[in-house]
C-alpha cells in the first residue's frame, strides 16, 4: 500500500465538492426530467392511444436497449455534424433523461397495470367518472406499487451520471481522471471518487428504503 | 318475503343476449324485477349469472334486447351509466374495497365525489349504516386490517351509502371462510326485511330459500325455470333444476 | 444514406474487429456472472449463517452504491498502483463486469429459488429422492425457468455496460469507430451506427426475455 497523501486530499477536497454538486444537479435534473417523460408516456401506453402508442413503445425499446455512452457520443459529437450543437451539460441532461424516461415509463405502466380490473369495476359501480377513477383509485395505488421500481430507477440514474465525464462534463469521474493524469495520485483521487459516490447514493438509498417501508405499511393486506 | 307480484316493475330486462366474441353467454334472458322484490338467481357455474348482473350495471354491453329502468332503455349504446349506477348498487365476490383508503374514505368516495353531498351529512349516514352492520368502531381502519366478512359488510355499506333503489349481489360470500358467511348473509336478510329490492346470485341454498321471493334458475345462458322458493326447493318444474339441486344433497 | 452505407462497408473489417473485442468481453463476463451468481445465489438462499449472509449483503451493497465505471477505474488504476500487478483494460473490464454481474445474477437465482414452495421439497422427499436428486430433478428445472427472463435481461445489461471499456483504453467497437471518425470526419454516421449496432444486439434479447416472462404468468 502506498502512503496516502493527506495534503493532496485536503487541497482537492473543494474540487470534489464542486464536482459532487454538479453530479447531484445532473442526477436530480435527470430524475425529474425522466419522471416528466414517464408519466404521460405510461398513460399513452396504458390507454393505447393510437399512433402515439407506437411512438412511445419504440422510444422505450430504443432507450432501454442502447448504452448511455453511445447516446452521449451521438449527442455531443454526432449531432454537431448536422448543425445541432449543445453544451456538454445539455447533452448529459438530455441523454440521461432520454435513458431514464424509458425506464420510468415501464415502471409506471407496470404500476398502473397492477391495479386490477375489478378495482376499476367497483369504482364504476358507485358511479365515479373515468377521470375520477384515474385520480382517486388508480393513480394512488399505481404509484404505491411502482415505488420500488421508481426508486431503483432513481439510483440507477444517479449512478449512470458517472458516464457523462466522457463528454467533458466536469463531474466526479472527469475530475478524477484529470487528477490521475496530472499528478499520478491514483489512490487518493480514487478514494475521493468513491467517497463522493457514497455520499451521493447512500442517503438517497436510505431515503427510498424508508419510503418503501412506509408505502408497504400503508398497503393492502 | 312478501308478495310483490303486484308492485311496479323497477327493472325490466327483455330478451337480453350477450356474446363474448362468438361465445353466447346470455341467450334471450327476460326478467322483470318488481319494487321491494328479492330475486335469487341460481344455476351451475358458467351459466351466465354474473354476466347478467354485470349487464344490469353497465359493466358489459349487450348485443340484443332491452333493459328498461325508469322509462329508459339502458341496453342502448350511448347510455350514461353514471346516474344509473348511483341508483343500482353492486357488491362483488372479492369485496374490492379501495386498499389505499380508510373505511371512512371508502364510504365517502361515492357520496362526496359522485353525488356531491356535504361531507358531514354523508359521514353521518355512513356511521348509521356501519352501526347497522355492527362495525361502528371501524371507521378509521384500513381494508387490510379487516377480516373478509368485515370487508364484505363494509362493501355492502359502501353501495348502500349511495341510497340505491336496487342492490345486486354477485356471490358475495363465495370468498369467505365458512364462519364469516353468516354475518354477511344476516346483513342482506336485514335489508330484505326493510324492503330493499335485490337481485342476488348465490350458492348458499338455505339462504336462497330464506331470503327469496322468487327463484330464477339459469342454465347455459338461458332462464330455465322461475318459481317460488318453496316450490323450487321441494318440487322444481324442470328436470334440469332437479339435477342441479340433487348435487347439493349428500 | 448511400454514402453512409459505403463508408461503413469500407471500414467493415475494422468495425468487426472492434465488435469481436466487445462481444468477447461481454461473453466472458456473462460466463463468470452466471457461474458466480448461481453459486452466490444458492448460498444466499440456503446457507442461513449470519456471517455468510452479512458478507453477501455487503458484497451486493458495494455494487449497488458505487457505479461500475468507478469500479473499473479502481481496478484499472488503483490495483496496479498498489501492487506490482499490471492489469490490462480488458482484464480489468472482465473482472469488474463479472463481479458486478455475479451480484446481480445471485439476486435472480435467489429470487427464483424462493418462489419454489416448500411443499415441492416435501413432495420430492416423500417419494424418496436424495438431496442431490431433489435439487437436480425437481427444484432446479422449475427455478431455471423462472431465472431465464432475468438472466437474459442481465446479458443485455452486460452488453450495454461493455461500451465503457473504451474509457480504460480497450480497442473495442467504440474505439474503432472513433479511429474511423478521426480519419473520415464522419461522427454522425458512425455514432448513429453505434447506437443501432447496440440496439440490434440487445433488442432481440430484451424481447425474448419479455416473452418468456409473459409465458410464466
Ligand atoms: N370476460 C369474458 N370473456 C370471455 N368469456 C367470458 C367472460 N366472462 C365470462 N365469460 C363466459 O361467459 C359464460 C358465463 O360466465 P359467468 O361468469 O356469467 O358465469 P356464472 O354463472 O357467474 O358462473 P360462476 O358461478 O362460476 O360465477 C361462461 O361460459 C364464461 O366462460
Ligand atoms: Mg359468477
Amino acid at each position: 500500500m502506498p502512503d496516502i497523501d493527506f495534503e493532496f486530499i485536503v487541497i482537492h477536497l473543494p474540487h470534489y465538492g464542486r464536482a459532487l454538486l454538479l453530479t447531484l444537479a445532473l442526477g436530480l435534473g435527470a430524475i425529474l426530467g425522466s419522471l416528466l417523460v414517464g408519466l404521460p408516456g405510461s398513460l399513452i401506453l396504458h390507454f393505447r392511444a393510437p399512433v402515439l402508442r407506437r411512438v412511445v413503445a419504440a422510444y422505450v425499446e430504443f432507450s432501454r436497449n442502447t448504452p448511455l455512452l453511445a447516446q452521449l457520443f451521438f449527442l455531443y459529437f454526432g449531432l454537431p455534424a448536422v448543425g445541432i450543437k449543445w453544451s456538454g451539460f445539455t447533452c448529459a441532461l438530455t441523454g440521461l433523461t432520454f435513458l431514464g424516461g424509458g425506464y420510468m415509463i415501464e415502471a409506471l405502466r407496470a404500476g398502473i397495470e397492477a391495479v386490477g380490473r375489478p378495482q376499476i369495476e367497483s369504482a364504476l359501480s358507485i358511479g365515479l367518472s373515468r377521470p375520477q377513477i384515474a385520480r382517486l383509485v388508480v393513480l394512488p395505488q399505481a404509484l404505491a406499487s411502482a415505488v420500488p421500481a421508481l426508486a431503483a430507477n432513481c439510483i440507477f440514474l444517479l449512478k449512470e451520471t458517472s458516464v457523462v465525464g466522457i463528454i467533458a462534463v466536469a463531474d466526479l469521474m472527469h475530475l478524477t481522471q484529470g487528477l490521475i493524469g496530472l499528478y499520478y495520485k491514483t489512490t487518493e483521487s480514487l478514494l475521493l471518487l468513491v467517497a463522493g459516490y457514497v455520499i451521493l447514493i447512500v442517503p438517497v438509498s436510505l431515503l427510498f428504503s424508508r419510503l418503501e417501508k412506509a408505502v408497504r405499511r400503508a398497503e393492502f393486506g | 318475503m312478501t308478495t310483490t307480484a303486484n308492485a311496479p316493475v323497477l327493472i325490466d330486462a327483455a330478451c337480453v343476449t350477450k356474446f363474448y366474441d362468438t361465445r353466447k353467454a346470455l341467450d334471450n334472458v327476460s326478467l322483470a324485477i318488481h319494487a321491494k322484490e328479492v330475486v335469487v338467481i341460481l344455476g351451475p357455474s358458467g351459466c351466465g349469472k354474473s354476466t347478467f348482473l354485470r349487464c344490469l350495471n353497465g359493466l358489459e354491453t349487450v348485443q340484443a334486447g332491452s333493459i328498461r329502468f325508469h322509462g329508459r332503455d339502458l341496453a342502448r349504446p350511448g347510455t350514461d351509466w353514471r346516474p344509473v349506477r348511483q341508483r343500482i348498487g353492486m357488491v362483488f365476490q372479492s369485496y374490492e374495497l379501495f386498499p389505499h383508503l380508510s373505511v371512512r374514505d371508502n364510504l365517502l368516495l361515492g357520496p362526496v365525489h359522485v353525488q356531491k353531498r356535504p361531507r358531514a351529512e354523508a359521514l353521518r349516514q355512513a356511521e348509521g349504516l356501519l352501526e347497522r352492520v355492527g362495525l361502528a368502531d371501524r371507521l378509521d381502519s384500513f381494508p387490510r386490517q379487516l377480516s373478509g366478512g368485515q370487508k364484505q359488510r363494509i362493501a355492502i355499506v359502501r353501495a348502500l351509502s349511495m341510497n340505491p333503489e336496487v342492490m345486486l349481489f354477485d356471490e358475495v360470500t363465495a370468498a369467505l371462510d365458512p364462519e364469516m358467511v353468516r354475518e354477511v348473509l344476516d346483513v342482506i336478510l336485514g335489508l330484505a326485511r326493510n324492503g330493499m329490492t335485490m337481485v342476488i346470485v348465490t350458492h348458499e341454498m338455505g339462504f336462497a330459500r330464506a331470503v327469496a321471493d322468487r327463484i330464477v334458475f339459469m342454465d347455459e345462458g338461458r332462464i330455465c325455470e322461475t318459481n317460488t322458493p318453496v316450490k323450487f326447493f321441494t318440487a322444481p318444474d324442470t328436470d334440469r333444476a332437479k339435477r342441479f339441486l340433487s348435487r347439493f344433497l349428500y | 444514406m448511400l454514402h453512409a452505407l459505403e463508408l461503413l462497408w469500407q471500414n467493415a473489417p475494422l468495425l468487426l474487429d472492434g465488435l469481436w473485442a466487445t462481444l468477447g468481453i461481454a461473453a466472458a463476463a456473462t460466463f463468470f456472472s452466471i457461474i458466480g451468481g448461481a453459486l452466490l445465489g444458492m448460498m444466499r438462499a440456503s446457507w442461513n449463517n449470519a456471517i455468510v449472509q452479512a458478507a453477501a449483503r455487503a458484497y451486493l451493497e458495494l455494487f449497488r452504491v458505487i457505479p461500475i465505471l468507478v469500479w473499473l477505474f479502481v481496478f484499472f488504476f488503483a490495483v496496479p498502483a498498489a501492487s506490482s500487478l499490471d492489469i490490462s483494460g480488458t482484464l480489468a473490464a472482465v473482472t469488474v463486469f463479472s463481479l458486478w454481474g455475479a451480484s446481480e445474477m445471485s439476486d435472480i437465482v435467489r429470487g427464483a429459488l424462493k418462489t419454489i414452495p416448500q411443499a415441492q421439497y416435501d413432495a420430492g422427499r416423500a417419494i424418496g429422492l436424495s438431496g442431490a436428486q431433489l435439487h437436480l430433478r425437481v427444484i432446479l428445472p422449475q427455478a431455471v425457468r423462472r431465472m431465464l427472463p432475468g438472466a437474459i435481461n442481465l446479458v443485455t445489461r452486460i452488453i450495454k455496460t461493455t461500451s465503457l471499456v473504451v474509457i480504460v483504453g480497450v480497442v473495442d467497437v467504440v474505439k474503432r469507430s472513433q479511429q474511423i471518425i478521426e480519419r473520415t470526419k464522419e461522427p454522425f454516421v458512425l455514432y448513429a451506427f453505434l447506437l443501432l449496432l447496440f440496439f440490434a444486439l440487445c433488442h432481440p434479447l430484451s424481447r425474448l426475455s419479455r416473452r418468456l416472462e409473459k409465458r410464466f404468468n
